[in-house]
């Protein structure tokens, strides 16, 4: 999302007759403001169309988790103690990704850069997880290739892990730009939207977590 | 080093794609060559390929669609000379083309045709009616549409490079998996469609965000034209659903890349789950294409009428109505899946309802005209031609959409007339009217009324004479997709059908010299006033074409028809309003970021369809850099001086003022 270009009327969006300067702001803090929630908003319908996809992934393992070709079902492959580590790692970034956008508004470098390397470790420690998980299945025949069910399930984590990837590569971006750039208002929004994306993953996860970890292991 | 990729990739015994791609290779270089030559490259390059304008950005999105179309009309008449000729006989293109052809006829029309002629209007058009500066996000709109024109050139790639899908517009499996469709022909379909569904979503995320957060003051949701509902419906469509159809093409490739198992017949792969998803994305895909079209008939049933639309509310719940209902009728399409009586039953009748909305719709047109003053110029002959088109095909639908008779019906040409009826005459036709009814405002100058009116009525004509036989064939049997047949009685129907390609083309050879003629001649069909139609929405305020910033103050807006209101106002008055205070207006400055990250998008699907890994690699860190660079921007607008402002603004009053005497008011 390139947040930085926002065209919008000089009076921001409509509310009715009020005009910017009625609310006693000067025309380009109107301007700025309102990029602000247009940014943000478009950023919001974006992380829609993201969870929609993930929807259809979750459709799909829904109805692929009886076929499993007589292959392993989740209860014999899922090991509950490393899911639990990945996820409370994820949650934790969660929050210090907060910390880091706060940091940010209060232009207070050490708390931001502080709480993004946080996240950036806890982060890269849960897809470290993941693909250890990844390749002890593979290793004990139970790729993705053995089954449909197998197929799904590696398809909706593993899209799970590459939003992730994409998150930490943006993060470090974010990390970089704030170095070279300082805390611009158009940063500020990509910080914005950054932590927008790094909670919706956690929410997904947490639908993960419940369709396919909770009730793969249910008896 | 090159993957799958060999000289052998070239289909030289095929003397037909190569001729025909070496003449449009050629026709490519010599406009290269004359724009090089003439030195207009550093103006195609600062003025459009890098410009993030919404209007010059839809208006490229409309030139895609006119090339392709030609592309895919020459694929249509290829097939129904086949057709016309295959009875006992092998015709003159093999199977193996001939199945490329019809899925590459269906590929373009709709993805590189439909789509961006709809979504090139809705980007013109949009802002200039909301009485914005430009979309909410102008450089990610420039993006999408680059990567549009990516998956275009990657399907005309494979044309001379490799082939094309054999499997149909939709790649059904199994037959589109790896077991059944080794070649290349189904991956160039997967990657163009994955990049440009990307861009479609991006158009899709912008123009929900411009319609909902950048109206002018006062331009409250039940004061905006028609159009822009219709967008804001066929746009939240396409959030809603473009992520279905990404993630259904992403399974087919897991399938045929690192043998997943989701659609295959073994491995407890579900193909019928494939149908399930594509069409959840499929049939919302029809109201994206066909709302925008109802947006841009409502728009000149009323202007050309001279009357306010009929029952604009009516008409804003019809839309939303439609906009929801279209997500709850996907199974039709499918039928014959085995989903039981009482699954079918239900969506049988979700299908039949959606024709109430749309009925309302026909009837406030109707209700529009009634009484009205109706000036038949082009772009009401369209709208006129529409609706007794739309209805017919509207009526086959409702048929279909019963499921005993769909058992019967099913993959006949019955289906094939029906939404060809309804696409060709609800959003061909629709985005014709658009393209006549705005390309004054677009470029100052009208398209021949006499070329405009003589290639509708070849369309129309063309149109029945195609299609109407095609419903008498499916009910004799003729299944869709034949490339030879041995049934005598249906050839005199298809030489009929024949007959009706070649009026459509005379219709749109007839558009071609339009067009030619209308640029020569461009002097004389010249609008000074900037409301060549007396429109009522707030695009015919400004003069043609806009300048870059739109509008020279945004403009306040106090009820429906904002335009309308002004241009009353002023009449009755004699005088314009007073003149404005020009103030400096910022505008995003030009980004190159779209075009060249589609460069690196084309040649990385292109390697990811001939599995030339490293260069994948290299092409998508290519694009992540671009992105950084272009995040790494000092400045991202530039300032239009307020003397440059009132220049321009001024002699678009000073020509409204001319205009004003020879207006009178309306009562």
């Amino acid at each position: 999302m390139s947040a930085g270009e926002v065209a919008l009327p000089a009076h921001g969006p409509a509310r009715g007759h009020g005009h910017a300067h009625a609310a006693g702001l000067s025309e380009a803090e109107a301007h700025a403001s309102s990029q602000r929630i247009v940014v943000g908003y478009g950023f919001w319908i974006f992380l829609i169309s993201d969870i929609i996809l993930f929807a259809a992934f979750f459709a799909t393992y829904a109805v692929l988790t009886d076929s499993t070709d007589g292959g392993p079902v989740g209860r014999d492959l899922f090991d509950m103690t490393l899911v639990a580590i990945e996820t409370a790692c994820l949650l934790t970034s969660s929050l210090f990704c907060g910390i880091a956008g706060l940091g940010a508004q209060a232009r207070n470098s050490r708390m931001f850069h502080g709480a993004m390397a946080v996240t950036f470790v806890l982060g890269a420690a849960f897809l470290a997880i993941e693909l250890h998980e990844f390749a002890d299945m593979i290793e004990h025949g139970a790729g993705p290739s053995r089954s449909a069910f197998l197929s799904a399930f590696f398809a909706l984590i593993g899209c799970h892990g590459l939003h992730v990837f994409a998150g930490l590569l943006w993060l470090l971006t974010m990390m970089a730009q704030v170095v070279a750039k300082g805390y611009r208002e158009d940063i500020l929004r990509r910080i914005l939207c950054f932590n927008l994306f790094w909670h919706t993953l956690d929410i997904i996860w947490v639908g993960l977590f419940s369709l396919v970890y909770l009730v793969g292991m249910a008896p | 080093m090159w993957g799958k990729l060999s000289w052998a990739a070239i289909p030289l015994d095929e003397p037909l794609p190569l001729v025909s791609a070496a003449i449009v290779g050629l026709v490519l270089l010599g406009t290269f060559a004359w724009v090089v030559a003439k030195g207009h490259l550093p103006y195609l390059w600062k003025e459009w390929l890098t410009s993030v304008d919404h209007k010059k950005i839809g208006i490229m999105y409309i030139i895609l669609a006119l090339v392709m179309l030609l592309r895919g009309f020459s694929d249509a008449l290829l097939m129904r000379a086949q057709q016309a000729v295959a009875l006992n006989a092998p015709g003159f293109l093999p199977p193996d083309h001939y199945n490329q052809i019809f899925s590459a006829h269906g590929t373009l029309m709709i993805f590189f045709v439909a789509m961006p002629f709809v979504i090139g209007l809705m980007n013109f058009v949009v802002p200039l009616q909301l009485g914005g500066r430009d979309v909410a996000f102008p450089t990610l709109n420039s993006v999408g549409f680059w990567l549009t024109a990516t998956g275009a050139l990657l399907v005309n790639v494979s044309l001379v490079v490799g082939e094309f899908a054999r499997t149909g517009w939709l790649p059904y499996p199994p037959l589109s998996e790896l077991a059944y469709s080794p070649g290349v022909g189904v991956d160039y379909y997967l990657w163009s469609l994955q990049i440009s569904g990307v861009g479609t979503l991006l158009s899709g995320i912008n123009l929900v965000t411009t319609v909902l957060k950048v109206r002018a003051p006062g331009m409250t949701y039940l004061r905006m034209p028609m159009f822009c509902w219709t967008t804001l419906a066929s746009n939240l469509l396409i959030v809603a659903a473009f992520p279905i159809l990404t993630a259904t093409l992403a399974m087919l490739l897991l399938d045929r890349y690192l043998g997943f198992h989701f659609f295959t017949n073994d491995g407890g792969g579900n193909a019928m789950m494939f149908m399930n998803l594509i069409w959840a994305w499929g049939h919302p895909e029809v109201y994206i294409l066909i709302l925008p079209a109802f947006g841009i008939f409502s728009e000149v049933a009323s202007t050309f009428s001279s009357k306010p639309l009929f029952g604009y509310r009516s008409m804003v719940v019809a839309t939303m109505a439609i906009c929801i209902i279209s997500f709850m009728v996907w199974l039709h399409h499918f039928f014959t899946m085995g989903a039981g009586p009482n699954v079918n039953a239900i969506f049988g009748i979700a299908t039949m309802v959606i024709a109430v909305p749309t009925g309302v719709k026909i009837f406030n047109w109707l209700f529009t005209m009634y009484g009205g003053r109706i000036r038949f110029s082009p772009p009401m002959l369209w709208t006129i031609g529409f609706m007794v088109t739309f209805v017919i095909g509207g009526m086959t639908g409702v048929l279909l959409a019963v499921p005993p008779a769909d058992f019967v019906l099913h993959n006949s040409l019955f289906l094939v007339a029906h939404f060809h009826n309804v696409i060709i005459g609800g959003v061909l036709f629709g985005a014709f009217a658009g393209y006549e009814y705005w390309f004054p405002k677009a470029f100052g100058f009208k398209l021949h009324e006499g070329f405009g009116k003589a290639a509708f009525w070849f369309w129309m004509i063309g149109f029945y004479v195609a299609f109407m036989p095609l419903y008498v064939l499916g009910l004799m049997g003729m299944t869709r997709r034949m490339q030879h047949y041995n049934v005598p009685e249906w050839q005199p129907w298809l030489h009929l059908a024949a007959f009706g390609a070649v009026l459509i083309a005379i219709g749109i050879a007839l558009q071609v010299a339009q067009l030619v003629w209308s640029i020569r001649r461009r002097a004389e069909l010249r609008d000074l006033t900037g409301d060549p139609w007396n429109g009522r929405s707030l695009e015919w305020s400004m003069p043609s074409p806009p300048p870059m910033f739109n509008f020279a103050v945004l403009p306040d807006v106090e009820g429906e028809e904002a335009y309308w209101a002004i241009k009353q106002r002023a009449i009755e008055r004699q005088a314009l309003r007073p003149e404005p205070e020009y103030t400096d207006i910022h505008m995003p400055r030009n980004s190159p970021v779209g075009f060249i990250c589609a460069f690196f998008a084309t040649i990385m699907g292109f390697a990811l369809i001939w599995h030339i890994w490293w260069l994948v690699l290299v092409a998508l860190v290519c694009a992540y850099a671009t992105f950084v660079v272009f995040a790494w921007r000092d400045q991202h607008e530039e300032p239009v001086p307020a003397a440059t402002i009132a220049e321009i603004d001024r002699a678009n009053r000073s020509a409204r003022r001319d205009a004003l005497a020879n207006l009178q008011p309306v009562t």
